[in-house]
């Protein structure tokens, strides 16, 4: 079953731009990714679109539909009512190239900051051994696919252009929480987490967690977390006395702090 | 997207020059575990990159890696794996890339462990194992059905951490020589349009596959061919390009997913095929070459999952090609679904809980695209074009092609897999070659005493070839085969001064119908000789592109170009099919079924022909196995 659904872009670039209607047919069961390229195939050859996998398993083609922040792959048009206008603009946090294409760099300069997995030796039989349950808070995180959809929608970042160079995002406190996951990691990285990556900017407003196409717990399983831990670290009395007489919080022995 | 990108589009004439030691074209798992190893090697190392990074293709492998690791069956051991790889690929496997294939893939799985991947562990806390078709032991190691995911980030995470310059959409279009070696490569920036070159003596494709030139197909829209079709111009040579691997299970509904992969791990943890008859039908398929190893009722195959060494593997993980068909030819005869596929159940297999920890990609997937529950009801599947074996033919211990200073590994790569690829051989393929080439690359460089230079008239030819479908002059076209609608330009100035009248998305489009109907899991002489005349029409009319708006982020150009590559490798994989008169693995011949003894030990190897528009065809001699390896597949093993 097809229809002509109407449909607004956002086309232009830096220099300014605005939204333009395109009339496109489509099928029950397509996805408003699908409605563009088929704009571009037939009406706007030169209409600019990030995609890859159309899967939502890589990530590209993060965009705003209707003002939601959303992957265009995964957005069914029968989501919508067939006489209803899907309105697509590119993310508003990232500087706009062209038409639904921005300049998403700040999150691949943000990702040079990031600290990596430090682990000690293999066992002796040439392996690593953790088990399931330890990883899985790990693996939690690692379903990231990098859509930048959350930090499009932090506000520390979205309306203060200024906090991005203080601030590494939803998306990477992701990575600090990981490797503090980690069970097999040997390092500390609790005081670079509050300094380095800006997390007390964040105030928990979980938007990030609300469009994780992902369904990352972000705000609570890793943002919350790293927070205690932060805390804990800095400014948590008993802490504080237990490390002045020599009761140390066992857990961190295997890290060496940075 | 780099430090390096230039404020402003380079002035007309004027091209962005960078030197390297070693360029590696693709950012995907062999792109990256070549690049880390060449860095690791001590050479200056760039990837470019048509994507961001982390969106290559591996990104969306979902099943796993297979790694002898023996972690849950212990008597399993590289030798096995081998034998079942060749034995996956009928015998036409280089039998040395198999065999290095076999023995390194568990150290490069343990590396990534290394660098913080995070797989599934098994009850001891090792890296747990699942079972794919034509494996004989679980190998795979895994992240639920999201490894290629995991891999991809780790690699990326290695490339960022060890510096590694990353060029992002910037795609390369042609290789650069001198004097009979590769002296660098010449592209674009996708952002702006405007050109870059790299000096730099040795070349790594690590481009991936072909898939988008059939209608459906799992692949994105980078994999257009171009490392095949840049080695193919720069002088390479490429082989077993008739054997295109079309995975069995996409998704055929709704048709906005049609093509859609859905994991070969759905049957390896215990999901079985059914026709509308609701017959578990791939007993009536088990081909003589599979029969000692597949069991032969329903009861032994159920058995198998947790008794391997007294039953056989069920015959829903036969090898792709052989389930492929079987689905083909259940459809075919009519006892399809409704929407032209057949059923794949595990819901009445397996319990909701362990469909959705161990399948939690394909559970979203279903969910959100088509509205249903995998773990209530059959997913409805068909084959879709998945994977091309066929590639540049490379020295298989170093991953140098016939052009020296030019390497290929992963899917651009030819002769690790034969005629038929087995599951979770590609991302361990990715890591073994892909080191393997960075090294030697490396190697390669060092050991050079001079370097070769770019010369600025090979730059203007290739900055021309560029620019042409904006330029293109419609003489000779007729203007009736066009779509029918007129390409208007959005914004932007139209810097088109042709008057070339073909839209590039309708070439495309009418391409891949072609591939489809005429070159696709089931040929015949007479379909194949058409397709040919077909490619040839094409690529006529691509002659007389039309592209609208200007250079910058101007997808409509980018596919003009990238057309040229598609057209190039269809006209391999057509020519290559039409000569094979013979059926094996994923090239099926319904005019030659079977084995053919005299095909059982030769190779078709492609090459560009004098004029440079097309391809001349040979056949060569398999390299023979030494008699150590041979014994593995006498009786008893």
């Amino acid at each position: 079953m097809s229809y002509t659904l109407k449909m607004k872009v956002w086309r232009g670039d830096q220099s300014g731009g605005d939204l333009q209607d395109y009339d496109v047919e489509v099928e029950t069961g397509e996805v408003v990714l699908d409605a563009i390229h088929r704009v571009q195939a037939t009406q706007a050859g030169d209409l600019a679109v990030r995609w890859n996998c159309k899967a939502g398993k890589c990530g590209s083609c993060s965009a705003e539909v209707n003002g939601r922040p959303k992957l265009m792959c995964m957005c069914r048009l029968s989501d919508y009512d067939e006489s209803e206008t899907i309105t697509v603009t590119p993310m508003r946090t990232f500087p706009v190239i062209r038409d639904l294409v921005t300049d998403v760099s700040y999150n691949y300069e943000k990702a040079k900051e990031l600290p990596y997995a430090e682990l000690p030796p293999r066992d002796a039989d040439g392996k690593r051994r953790m088990m399931q349950e330890d990883v899985e808070r790990g693996q939690e995180f690692r379903k990231c696919i990098e859509c930048f959809l959350c930090q499009n929608t932090c506000h520390v970042v979205r309306d203060h252009e200024d906090n991005k160079k203080n601030f590494a995002g939803p998306r990477f406190f992701l990575r600090y929480a990981e490797l503090d996951m980690h069970p097999l990691d040997t390092v500390d990285r609790r005081s670079m987490t509050r300094e380095q990556a800006g997390l007390g900017y964040c105030n928990i407003t979980k938007c990030c967690t609300e469009v994780c196409p992902e369904g990352i717990h972000i705000t609570d399983n890793a943002i919350i977390p790293m927070k205690e831990r932060v805390a804990d670290r800095t400014y948590d009395p008993l802490v504080w006395l237990g490390n002045k007489i020599g009761i140390r919080d066992k857990d961190r022995d295997s890290r060496t702090e940075v | 997207m780099t430090d390096t990108v230039p404020e402003s589009p380079a002035a007309p004439g004027e091209v962005e020059k960078h030197q390297y030691d070693v360029i590696v074209i693709g950012a995907g798992g062999s792109g990256l575990r070549a690049a880390i190893a060449a860095q690791e090697a001590g050479a200056r190392v760039a990837v470019v990159c048509k994507s961001l990074l982390g969106k290559a293709h591996t990104v969306m492998a979902e099943g796993g890696a297979a790694a002898a690791l023996g972690n849950l069956w212990p008597d399993d051991s590289w030798q096995v794996h081998f034998r079942d790889t060749m034995r996956g690929g009928k015998m036409l496997n280089n039998w040395r890339m198999a065999q290095l294939h076999a023995q390194e893939a568990p150290e490069r799985v343990l590396e990534l462990e290394d660098w913080g991947a995070l797989f599934d562990r098994t009850k001891d806390g090792l890296i747990s194992q699942r079972d794919f078709g034509g494996h004989r032991y679980a190998r795979l190691a895994h992240v639920g059905d999201r490894t290629g995911l995991e891999m991809i980030r780790t690699l990326q995470q290695r490339t960022v951490q060890l510096g590694i310059d990353v060029y992002m959409e910037c795609t390369i279009t042609d290789l650069l020589q001198e004097g009979g070696k590769v002296s660098g490569a010449f592209g674009y920036w996708r952002e702006t349009g405007a050109f870059i070159a790299f000096e730099a003596p040795a070349v790594v494709l690590a481009t991936g596959g072909i898939g988008k030139s059939f209608k459906v197909t799992s692949n994105s829209w980078e994999y257009t061919g171009d490392g095949h079709a840049m080695a193919l111009r720069a002088g390479a040579k490429l082989i077993n390009m008739e054997f295109v691997q079309f995975h069995p299970t996409g998704m055929v509904w709704p048709p906005s997913v049609k093509g859609l992969l859905v994991t070969e791990s759905v049957r390896g943890d215990g999901g079985i095929l059914k026709n509308s008859d609701g017959k578990r039908f791939m007993f009536d398929y088990i081909p003589e070459f599979f029969k000692a190893e597949t069991a032969d009722s329903i009861e032994e195959a159920d058995r198998w999952y947790e008794d391997k060494k007294n039953n056989r593997r069920p015959p829903e993980l036969l090898p792709r090609d052989e389930v492929a068909r079987a689905i083909n030819s259940e459809i075919k005869a009519g006892r399809g679904t409704e929407h032209g596929g057949v059923f794949l159940d595990i819901a009445s297999r397996r319990t909701p809980e362990f469909i959705r920890k161990r399948l939690p990609s394909m559970y979203h997937q279903f969910k959100e695209l088509a509205d249903v529950d995998i773990t209530q009801e059959a997913m409805e599947i068909g084959p879709t074009c998945h994977y091309v074996m066929g590639g540049v033919e490379v020295e298989p211990d170093t991953e140098m092609s016939g052009l020296e200073g030019l390497y290929a590994v992963g899917e651009c790569s030819g002769g690790m897999h034969g005629s038929n690829r087995l599951g979770g051989n590609s991302l361990s393929d990715l890591l073994v070659f892909g080191k393997r080439a960075g090294d030697s690359a490396a190697a390669y460089v060092a050991g050079l005493s001079g370097r070769a230079t770019l010369s600025d008239s090979d730059l203007a030819t290739a900055q021309e070839l560029a620019l042409s479908p904006f330029t293109t002059s419609g003489e000779g076209t007729d203007p009736s085969t066009g779509s029918g609608t007129d390409p208007s330009t959005g914004s932007g100035t139209d810097p088109s001064t042709g008057s070339g009248t073909e839209n590039p998305y309708t070439i495309q489009h009418e391409l891949q119908q072609t591939m489809n109907d005429l070159v696709g899991i089931i040929r015949t002489r007479e379909e194949l000789e058409k397709s040919l005349t077909e490619i040839e029409k094409l690529k006529e009319r691509a002659q007389h592109l039309k592209v609208s708006g200007d250079r910058r982020y101007n997808p409509g150009w980018h596919l003009a170009i990238d057309l040229r590559n598609m057209l190039l490798v269809s006209e391999c994989i057509a020519k290559a099919a039409l000569e094979r008169e013979e059926s094996r693995g994923g090239h099926t011949r319904d005019d030659h079924p079977g084995f053919a003894e005299k095909w059982g030990t030769l190779n078709i190897a492609l090459s560009i022909n004098a004029a440079g528009d097309g391809v001349d065809l040979a056949t060569q001699p398999l390299p023979v196995m030494p008699d150590d390896l041979a014994a593995f597949f006498e009786e008893g093993h």
